[in-house]
C-alpha cells in the first residue's frame, strides 16, 4: 500500500538502482516537459492579457455604427467591397460544395451588389446590401434564444454559440442579409468565428471596432479603388464625416416603411 | 344509451407487430435521414438561403396544426357538453399529443445545430413567438395529458370540465401562435398578415379532424368495432363545416392581399403566374384540399359511404399539405420586396432578379425525415389504443347518446 502512495518522482530506499534511475528520469522529463510548456503558454498568455486590453473596454451606447452608400459613385462591375469583406472574414476560404448553381443558393454571402433599374424612367442604380443595423431588429426580436443580438453601438450580430439554427431571423430579416452556413467550414479566421448550421451576416467588421480602428474593410476597399461610394462612421456624432455628409446629401433607408431606422443609408435610391 | 366500455385494441398479434414494424422501419429512414443531413449539412437539403425553411416545415407545421385540432372533438364533448363526441375524447386527447411529438421532433432533427436543444431550453427572448411557442408546446402536452387522467379515471371526473375549458383556450392559443409564426413577419409579402393566426385555427380544425377520423375508422375496421351511422353523420357534417371555414378564410385572405396595391405583384404571382406554386395552391390546396371534399361531404348519395368519406378525409390532408407547401416555401419563393417600383437586373445572392422565384426542389432526406416523423406519431397511437384504454368498444347507434336535437323534441312534447 505504501508502494502505491509513494511520489512518482521520489525513489524510495527498497528500489533497485535500475529503477530508481529511470523514475528519476520520469521526473527529470516531466519537469522538462513542465517547463517546456510554460516557456511555449507563457508569452501567450501575456501576449493575450496585453493585447485583451483594448477588447475589455465597455461598449457604450455613446456611438452608433453606420454607413453611408452614395449609390451614384458606385461603379458598375467593382466587386471591391465583396472582395475585402470574403477576405477580412475569411469568406473567400469556403470550398464550394454541389453543383456550381447549389454553391450560388447556399454560400455565405456578407455584401453584395444589387443592380436596380426604375421602372417608370429606366435609371440605373448600383448599390451594395448588407445587414442594414436596424435600431429595431426584426432578426433580434425573432430569435428564440437570444443569439440574434444589438449591441450598444448599434451593432447587429449573431452569438455562435446561442445559434441553435432555426434561421428564423433569416425569415424574418427584410433585407435577406443573413446567409445561413450550409456546409462544414475550415480554415476559419480567429476574429470570425463560423460554423456549420448556424446564421452569419455583415457585422460592421467587429474586430476593429473592438480594436480601435475607425474603417470597415468594405469601406477601406472602396476608398481605395477612388469611388469612394461606402462612408463609415458614428452616426451619434455630429461631427463625424459621415453626419456631415449625410446632411449634406439627401439619404434613406431601403423599406423605410417597416420604421427600423437602419444604421446603413442609401443617398440616390 | 348504454354505458360506454373502452377496451384496448385487440387486433392479432401478427397485424400488431407487423404495423410496429412497417412504422418502426419508416421512424429509422427518418433518423438516417437526420443523421445524414446533420453530419453533411444543410447543403444536402434542396434548402438555400432564400427559402431557408423545406419539407421539414411542411410536415411538422402540418403536424402541429393537426395536433391541435385533433383535440376538438375532447373539447365539443367536455366543453361543448354535445354527449355524442364524448366517446371520442380519449382518442383525441391521445392524437393531439402524438401529432405534436412527432411534429416537435421534425422540427428539432432539421436545427442547424439540434445538438443545442439545451440552449433553446433554458435562453429565452421573449419578444419571439418562437420562445413563447416551446412553452405553447410543451405546456399543452402536459395539460392534455391531465385531460386524459380527467376523462380516463374516476378521480378525475370532476376536474373534466375545467380542465377541458383551459385546453381548448391552450390549443387555440397554440394554434395562433404557429400561425402567427408567420403572421407576425413583416419582411415578406405573404406574411405580415395577422390573419395568419386565425387562419390557422381554421386549418387546424380541418386537418385535426380528417387525421382523426381516418385514425378512428382504420382502428375501428381492423378490429370489426362498429361505427353507427349517426357519428359517420356527426363527423362528416364536421368535417364538411370545418373544410368550407378553411376555404372562407383563404378567401378574405387573398381578397384583403388583392386590395393592398403593395401586395398585388405576389396575389398575381401567386394566383397566376407562379407555375408550379399556382398549381400547388390551385390544385392541391383548393380544388384537392377544399372543392373536392366539399361535393363529396355534401353528396347525397356519396356522403353517405364510408369509404367516400374516408377518401374526402384523405383529399382533406392531401390538400393540407398543399397548403402548408403554399404557405410556407411559395412564401419564401417571391422574393423580397426591397425597392418597390424597381426592377433587380443583377443580384449577388438571388435577390429576384426579374422577379423571378427563388428556386426549391425538395430532397430526397428532406422528405424522408418529415415522413419519419408521421411515422413516430402513428407509432404512438398505435401503441396507446393497444396497451390504454382509449377506443370505445362500440360507436353503433344504440351505445352512443342520443341527438341533443331530438331529446329536446322529446322534452317538448312530452307532457307537463
Amino acid at each position: 500500500m505504501h508502494r502505491l502512495h509513494a511520489p512518482h518522482n521520489q525513489p524510495s530506499g527498497d528500489e533497485s538502482p535500475a529503477e530508481a534511475v529511470a523514475t528519476t528520469r520520469r521526473a527529470l522529463i516531466g519537469t522538462a516537459a513542465g517547463l517546456g510548456a510554460a516557456a511555449l503558454v507563457a508569452p501567450g498568455v501575456v501576449l493575450h492579457t496585453l493585447s485583451a486590453q483594448a477588447e475589455t473596454a465597455p461598449i457604450t451606447n455613446k456611438s452608433r455604427w453606420g454607413l453611408l452608400i452614395e449609390t451614384d459613385k458606385c461603379a458598375e462591375g467593382c466587386r471591391a467591397c465583396i472582395e475585402a469583406c470574403d477576405h477580412e472574414h475569411g469568406l473567400d476560404r469556403q470550398v464550394p460544395e454541389g453543383s456550381p448553381s447549389k454553391w450560388e443558393q447556399q454560400k455565405a454571402v456578407w455584401i453584395r451588389k444589387v443592380k436596380l433599374q426604375d421602372n417608370q424612367t429606366g435609371r440605373i442604380t448600383q448599390l451594395p446590401l448588407m445587414c442594414q443595423h436596424c435600431e429595431h431588429p426584426p432578426c433580434v426580436d425573432v430569435c428564440p434564444t437570444g443569439a440574434s443580438f444589438k449591441r450598444a453601438d448599434g451593432i447587429v450580430m449573431v452569438d455562435r454559440h446561442l445559434c441553435i439554427g432555426c434561421r428564423y431571423c433569416m425569415m424574418a430579416c427584410p433585407y435577406k442579409a443573413r446567409s445561413f452556413i450550409h456546409h462544414n467550414t475550415t480554415g476559419q479566421l480567429t476574429a470570425v468565428p463560423r460554423g456549420k448550421g448556424c446564421v452569419e451576416s455583415c457585422n460592421l467588421c467587429v474586430h476593429r471596432r473592438d480594436y480601435g480602428q475607425d474603417s470597415t474593410a468594405c469601406a477601406d476597399a472602396c476608398a481605395a479603388t477612388g469611388h469612394h461610394a461606402i462612408l463609415f462612421g458614428d452616426l451619434k456624432d455630429p461631427e463625424s464625416p459621415i453626419r456631415r455628409r449625410m446632411r449634406e446629401i439627401q439619404n434613406r433607408q431601403i423599406r423605410e416603411d417597416l420604421g427600423l431606422n437602419t444604421g446603413v443609408r442609401y443617398a440616390g435610391i | 344509451m348504454k354505458r360506454i366500455v373502452y377496451r384496448e385494441w385487440r387486433i392479432p398479434p401478427q397485424r400488431y407487430w407487423s404495423l410496429i414494424g412497417y412504422l418502426a422501419a419508416l421512424i429509422g429512414i427518418g433518423a438516417l435521414s437526420f443523421g445524414y443531413m446533420e453530419h453533411e449539412g444543410h447543403w444536402v437539403t434542396g434548402m438555400s438561403n432564400s427559402v431557408v425553411w423545406g419539407m421539414p416545415h411542411v410536415f411538422a407545421v402540418f403536424l402541429i396544426v393537426s395536433a391541435s385540432g385533433a383535440l376538438n372533438i375532447a373539447s365539443i364533448g367536455t366543453v361543448f357538453k354535445k354527449p355524442i363526441y364524448k366517446p371520442l375524447g380519449r382518442l383525441s386527447g391521445l392524437l393531439a399529443v402524438a401529432l405534436l411529438v412527432g411534429g416537435l421532433l421534425i422540427l428539432v432533427t432539421d436545427l442547424g445545430r439540434p445538438e443545442r436543444l439545451i440552449v433553446a431550453m433554458t435562453h429565452y427572448n421573449f419578444s419571439s413567438i418562437f420562445a413563447w411557442n416551446i412553452y405553447l408546446y410543451t405546456g399543452f402536452m402536459a395539460i392534455v395529458i391531465a385531460y386524459l387522467w380527467s376523462m380516463a379515471d374516476r378521480q378525475g371526473a370532476p376536474f373534466n370540465y375545467p380542465i377541458g375549458v383551459f385546453a381548448l383556450i391552450w390549443r387555440l392559443a397554440l394554434t395562433t401562435g404557429t400561425g402567427s409564426i408567420f403572421g407576425f413577419l413583416v419582411a415578406r409579402q405573404a406574411y405580415d398578415a395577422a390573419i395568419l393566426g386565425p387562419m390557422f385555427v381554421a386549418l387546424s380544425l380541418a386537418y385535426g379532424l380528417a387525421v382523426f377520423m381516418l385514425v378512428l375508422f382504420f382502428c375501428f375496421e381492423e378490429e370489426g368495432r362498429s361505427i353507427g351511422p349517426r357519428v359517420l353523420r356527426r363527423l362528416r357534417n364536421l368535417l364538411a363545416l370545418f373544410v368550407a371555414v378553411v376555404l372562407y378564410f383563404v378567401l378574405i385572405y387573398h381578397l384583403t392581399n388583392l386590395y393592398m396595391a403593395k401586395k398585388d405583384a405576389f396575389e398575381h404571382w401567386l394566383l397566376l403566374g407562379g407555375g408550379f406554386y399556382t398549381f400547388v395552391f390551385w390544385v392541391g390546396w383548393i380544388l384537392v384540399g377544399n372543392l373536392v371534399p366539399l361535393w363529396i361531404l355534401y353528396h347525397p348519395a356519396l356522403s353517405e359511404q364510408r369509404n367516400w368519406i374516408i377518401a374526402a378525409c384523405t383529399l382533406v390532408i392531401l390538400g393540407g399539405l398543399a397548403a402548408m407547401y403554399v404557405i410556407i416555401i411559395g412564401s419564401q419563393a417571391f422574393p423580397l420586396a426591397m425597392f418597390p417600383g424597381h426592377t433587380i437586373l443583377e443580384s449577388g445572392f438571388n435577390d429576384g432578379v426579374q422577379g423571378a422565384a427563388a428556386s426549391y426542389w425538395p430532397s430526397i432526406p428532406e422528405v424522408l425525415l418529415g415522413i419519419g416523423g408521421v411515422a413516430l406519431s402513428l407509432l404512438i397511437i398505435l401503441v396507446g389504443v393497444r396497451v390504454l384504454q382509449f377506443l370505445p368498444e362500440s360507436l353503433a347507434d344504440e351505445v352512443v347518446a342520443p341527438d341533443e336535437e331530438q331529446l329536446a323534441e322529446a322534452v317538448a312534447v312530452k307532457p307537463a
